[in-house]
């Protein structure tokens, strides 16, 4: 092996070079391929989009306006009633938040557990780590609207549905995030609780926890932020909260504009406001830590 | 260290265990007094009674059993047999289930000595193990029956209807019919429905058995029977799979390739112009902000249901997104690298070619690939609002109340569907930028 390519090196700078735009040219053949193949897919996938679409992307283009100037020009001639709207409509706003509230809150406890038991190192059943694995992974698949509209079906309409089905995914991918964190945490401080006689939850909350800590809270302050998202697309499907009130106000149609601009006012100011202060609060957080 | 600087230290680290002890107890008491204001505020004491176990029990049989309707016509006398009641589920004309027998009298035998006969003159006879024999005659529209003043629970009974659920199966008589419903477990009919010749055989017999039908070739009779199976209208469903896949595809792609070149203008190192860096920000908050929700309302107006519309929410929402992670990126691009690239005498497009995009390509296109796997779930959602796609189907099997067998094939369709795009994004990922792990 070693010989050949000692005595292809005399005519090595030629030799090389020919090598290298050979390289060079297949890498460029692929790169190009790869493209030629993303552009068919995308070209191809937009037009059967457009096909089986109800109105096609050309005209539908310039009529995009139509509904946002109809809504706001309502909503400018009725604007002495719109503070009334808002008031109206702000305790769904609170039920939306609510929501998502408790099921950021269910899902970082569930998360937390999942991944203390389904990460090396950590688990209390070291054989039982795969199956937690798994559970969070279906936990995380599940979209939110296959859980809340089952569970719409046997509870009734309102909160609660919405509640568990977003929780239930959050825990998933909580748990995932969390244990990919706690894979990198410091198993020293376990093990100088083990020796002191701790049990396997002390441990977690005195040796884990306190490391991990910032890090959770970030991803979870992230989570809420998806998750006001997800109560309010919710509602739309009858979960409640501000979702709801928004489809019941587009049924209405014009006439009642002013109050699905009342609820757009209220959802983007929500969404921006929690944007916001967890993006600060967040990067506070992580810059804490590499400090 | 003198004593008095103990003192001090000690104290401060009684007052800082004091503190977190507080905080050690004052966290779970926050959360349970939350805990308890939502209790409150979502009505959990109403919900046990808009909770409705029947539907949860309906719900949990119907997803993996099916029921056979044998329906009496009172008016005419006809009988039809048919799967879950449907008309594309019924058995073809001189054909029944072999747990009918008799001509005159009709004989239904539900199992566990339960046995239900269809007399002539709509009258009709229930046997049940452990309770008198149950006649019912029907005239006009009401029935006149033998049964006794009180009832056991699992009759409902009044001059007009009467309903008798036993574990072996169900029964409903009322003037105009009387019909009895016969639970077997399993989705019947997934592969093929009454009418096609490959129904009922095994797939050997397919495989390598006489032709069954003398227009076809077995293989390719069996598969587009079985494609266009109208009870689980699996090739319809394959449409919607695809549909949502599309949107998550081309949504989170587009708003990608949009997002990029704006990321630009967002960045401090490419844009030095405050106003457009500001404005292009506000931009990417606007689209990021309006949320996915009200863009779907909003293009659906235009564009009408369909699957354009979801993919042009996902496009829209998502520009957004990826503006700002983009610009993030951007911003921490390696000066070094552009220098060196630079001290070469590349031209400027030459220094973004070679001196930026290697360093940001692996960071946006693991972003880009994160988003594809949560954008299908994002596209079931909004195709359930929108009108397209797996999630649509899955909201109209759920409206119907009674097609539990397909919500839980979607479901299970579903999950597989995300997982494949998990498990896909990663893999690309693997093959694009190499595996971190």
């Amino acid at each position: 092996m070693a010989d050949i390519t000692f005595g292809d090196a005399p005519d090595s700078v030629a030799g090389i070079q020919s090598r290298y735009m050979e390289q060079v040219q297949k890498r460029r053949l692929y790169g190009g391929l790869t493209l030629l193949i993303f552009v068919v897919l995308m070209v191809s996938g937009f037009n059967i989009a457009d096909a089986r679409n109800a109105g096609g992307f050309w005209e539908g283009l310039h009529q995009i306006g139509d509904y946002p100037a109809d809504v706001l020009s309502e909503a400018w001639e009725k604007r002495a009633d719109l503070p009334g709207l808002i008031a109206k409509y702000f305790p769904a706003l609170i039920e939306t938040i609510n929501i998502a509230a408790v099921s950021t809150l269910i899902g970082v406890i569930g998360g937390l557990f999942l991944s203390m038991l389904g990460t090396r190192g950590l688990a209390k059943w070291p054989r039982m780590i795969p199956v937690f694995r798994r559970l969070s992974d279906v936990m995380r698949a599940v979209p939110e609207i296959v859980i809340a509209l089952v569970l719409i079906f046997v509870l009734g309409g309102g909160p609660v549905p919405a509640m568990i089905a977003i929780a239930i995914h959050t825990a998933g991918a909580l748990g995932k995030l969390f244990s990919e964190v706690a894979e990198n945490a410091d198993l020293k401080p376990l093990e100088g609780l083990e020796s002191t006689g701790a049990n396997w939850s002390q441990r977690m909350i005195l040796g884990v926890l306190p490391q991990v800590a910032p890090n959770y809270i970030s991803y979870a302050l992230l989570r809420f932020e998806i998750n006001i998202r997800a109560s309010a697309i919710l509602g739309f499907v009858g979960a409640g909260g501000l979702g709801y009130e928004l489809r019941n106000a587009m049924a209405w149609g014009p006439g009642r504009f002013d109050e699905a601009a009342a609820i757009f006012i209220l959802l983007f100011g929500t969404i921006v406001f929690f944007d916001q202060v967890s993006s600060r609060y967040r990067n506070r957080l992580t810059e804490g830590q590499t400090q | 260290m003198t004593a008095i600087d103990l003192d001090t230290t000690k104290h401060a680290a009684d007052r800082l265990f004091q503190r977190k002890r507080l905080i050690g107890f004052a966290i779970p008491a926050v959360i349970l007094l939350y805990l308890g204001y939502i209790f409150v505020a979502f009505d959990f004491a109403g919900l046990a009674q808009r909770a409705s176990l029947e539907n949860a029990v309906t719900l949990a049989s119907d997803s993996w059993s099916h029921k056979v309707h044998v329906t009496r016509d009172n008016r005419s006398g006809e009988i039809t047999y048919a799967v879950e009641g449907e008309r594309k589920g019924r058995y073809p004309e001189g054909t029944r289930p072999d747990w009918v027998t008799g001509e005159e009298i009709i004989t239904i035998d539900l199992g566990g000595e339960h046995i239900v006969r269809y007399l002539p003159e709509n009258r009709t006879e229930i046997e049940i193990p452990g309770f008198q024999l149950i006649a019912v005659q029907a005239e006009g529209r009401s029935l006149t029956s033998n049964l006794p003043e009180d009832l056991p629970e699992w009759i409902s009974a009044s001059n007009r209807r009467i309903g008798i659920t036993t574990p072996e199966g169900r029964i409903t008589l009322t003037g105009a019919r009387t019909e009895v419903f016969n639970y077997f477990p399993g989705w019947e009919l997934f592969w093929f429905t009454l009418d096609s010749p490959y129904y009922d055989k095994s797939l050997t017999t397919i495989l390598f058995g006489p032709r069954l039908d003398p227009e076809r070739s077995n293989v390719a009779g069996a598969l587009s029977d079985w494609w266009n199976n109208t009870m689980w209208r699996h090739g319809d469903v394959a449409w919607a799979i695809g549909e949502t896949i599309l949107m998550a595809f081309l949504g989170t792609m587009g708003a990608a390739l949009v997002a990029l070149p704006l990321a630009f203008l967002a960045a401090k190192r490419f844009s030095p112009l405050m106003l457009i860096r500001g404005t292009t920000r506000r931009f990417f908050d606007f689209l990021r902000g309006v949320d996915a929700l009200i863009w779907t309302v909003v293009l659906a107006r235009a564009f009408g249901p369909g699957p354009l519309t979801g993919t042009l929410a996902i496009l829209v929402t998502d520009t957004g997104t990826f503006g700002k992670i983009f610009s993030e990126a951007l911003e921490n691009v390696d000066q070094k690298q552009i220098e060196g690239v630079a001290s070469t005498g590349a031209k400027p497009l030459q220094r973004y070619r070679f001196g930026v995009i290697p360093q940001v390509v692996p960071v946006l296109l693991a972003q880009v690939l994160y988003f594809l796997e949560s954008n299908t779930r994002s596209a079931t959602i909004i195709g359930a609002i929108t009108g397209g796609g797996i999630g649509l189907m899955l909201t109209q099997a759920i409206q119907t109340q009674k097609d539990w067998e397909e919500v839980a094939y979607y479901i299970v369709l579903i999950i597989l569907m995300v997982m494949f795009m998990d498990w896909a994004s990663g893999w690309l990922r693997g093959k694009l930028i190499g595996r971190k792990d």
